[in-house]
């Protein structure tokens, strides 16, 4: 059957790979290209990229790393950050991206998903969703990188992504985010049997255990930043203990 | 005829990422839809992503349908992910529509409820054919990308060079005579992909 899936997770801005915490605290890490060829031959099931300062006039820059990166892997490619139109969509393909994820601008205009759907095919599309689970239990969707609440409750807005044609999902849970404590389990797991699209799980990888344990509770893919750039854990060290613990792994 | 190796440019899905493993492995191959550099190949390849009624619409629209169809028995003909399905008689991709005919057999959907849909990520790639040549170097235990909600039903077995267990048993690599196809993504499934590709370099002579 079907491996579960590693997923480093890179965020770029001004064409360099950077990670904060809780989005706040950018802190610059490393080459794109070299990060990304290290994390391909070193075991990654797929490399996720977020231009997170997708601003016009950075765009050129990162799709020119897209690229760049596009010519060095033979791994999956997910590409996402600020992306707005099916042109925006057309032009992350073209530079070698394989699936293109939307966030943001899908709240505001959830056809672009049934666009993005009908001309890539669904297996293109990611629905990414940021999620701030509230103190009385309400998982609230929040938008523009996590700053801005919207009305939208999790669940809901996953079904409706992939009615409009997602086919896949990232689950991003704020309040794991850049923590290391670990991933929301729970929700990711009531994801995993609710929907019948993959469901990648984000927010607090903090070592190997952290990613079986969110393999195991239903997630298709975990997804990680810090601890791979900061070489706290290797890719094949989080792979090795997912196998130990029984996760079908590549 | 030529040595070359030519990539059909139909404008169905990203063909960078195939072109660039291909020169990773030493192949060199031109993306065209020139009818004489057509003809004129040694190795032609299929490519593709999407629905399989815009792939055969495109196909036509730039004639290339028959020129496929006339291609001469020496002629190899690879299709890869979609470009493979095109191979076979007939999909059922929203409707029914005819394929090229290379291969018996027909495109149907995944039906087990409890599997998602698209079949995506690493699967196993079983060997039901020993020690064929597209095969060489892999091991029992290899895995390669795929993403696909179709695969192809009802074909003749001893075409099935290797497949992969998704609920049923997906034709992952076909083979007869001078066709081949690649359910998988050869160019996204790592070394195991470039090992499959160097061992199409030395089946493709």
């Amino acid at each position: 059957m079907i491996a579960k899936r590693i997923i480093p997770c890179l965020d770029i801005a001004h064409g360099k790979v950077v990670k904060g915490v809780r989005f706040e605290g950018v802190k610059e890490v490393d080459d794109p290209i070299t990060l990304s060829k290290r994390y391909s031959d070193e075991g990654a099931d797929e490399l996720v990229f977020y231009d997170i300062m997708a601003s016009v006039e950075n765009r050129s820059l990162f799709l020119d790393v897209v690229s760049k990166v596009a010519l060095e892997i033979n791994i999956p490619f997910m590409v996402g950050g600020g992306i707005r139109t099916l042109e925006d969509m057309h032009a992350c393909l073209k530079a070698g991206a394989d699936k293109i994820s939307v966030n943001s601008a899908a709240i505001d205009n959830p056809s672009l998903i049934q666009q993005g759907a009908q001309r890539f095919g669904s297996q293109c599309i990611v629905l990414s969703m940021d999620v701030l689970v509230e103190e009385n239990g309400f998982a609230r969707v929040m938008k523009k990188g996590g700053r801005e609440a919207t009305d939208l409750e999790a669940f809901a807005w996953a079904r409706k992504g992939i009615e409009l044609g997602a086919g896949e999902i990232v689950l991003n849970v704020i309040n794991q985010d850049g923590t290391k404590e670990g991933f929301d389990i729970s929700l990711t797991s009531a994801f995993a049997k609710e929907f019948n699209v993959p469901i990648i799980a984000s927010g607090g990888a903090g070592n190997a255990q952290h990613m079986a344990d969110v393999l195991q509770a239903g997630a298709d893919a975990a997804l990680a930043a810090s601890i791979f750039h900061f070489k706290e854990v290797s890719i094949q060290e989080v792979k090795d203990y997912s196998r130990k613990v029984g996760c079908i792994i590549r | 005829m030529s040595q070359s190796w030519i990539m059909i440019d139909y404008g169905v899905g990203n063909v960078f990422s195939l072109m660039e493993a291909l020169k990773r492995c030493g192949i060199d191959c031109t993306l065209t839809r020139d009818s004489q550099l057509i003809r004129d190949a040694k190795v032609i390849l299929l490519p593709g992503v999407g629905a399989f009624e815009d792939a055969m619409n495109q196909l036509r629209k730039y004639q290339l349908e028959t020129i496929l169809k006339d291609k001469r028995d020496d002629q190899w003909l690879v299709g890869i992910c979609l470009g493979m399905q095109l191979l076979y008689e007939e999909s059922e991709e929203f409707g029914k529509h005819q394929g090229l005919g290379f291969l018996k057999g027909r495109i149907v959907k995944f039906v087990d409820p409890s599997l998602k849909i698209p079949h995506m990520g690493w699967n196993v790639l079983n060997q039901n054919q020993q020690s064929h040549p597209l095969l060489k170097n892999l091991q029992s235990d290899d895995r390669v990308y795929y993403v696909h909600s179709y695969y192809a039903s009802e074909i003749e077995q001893k075409m099935l060079v290797a497949s992969s267990d998704y609920g049923v048993d997906v034709p992952g690599i076909v083979m007869n005579d001078h066709v081949i196809g690649f359910q998988f993504h050869p160019e996204k499934s790592g070394q195991v992909g470039e090992q499959l590709l160097r061992n199409l370099k030395e089946v493709c002579v």
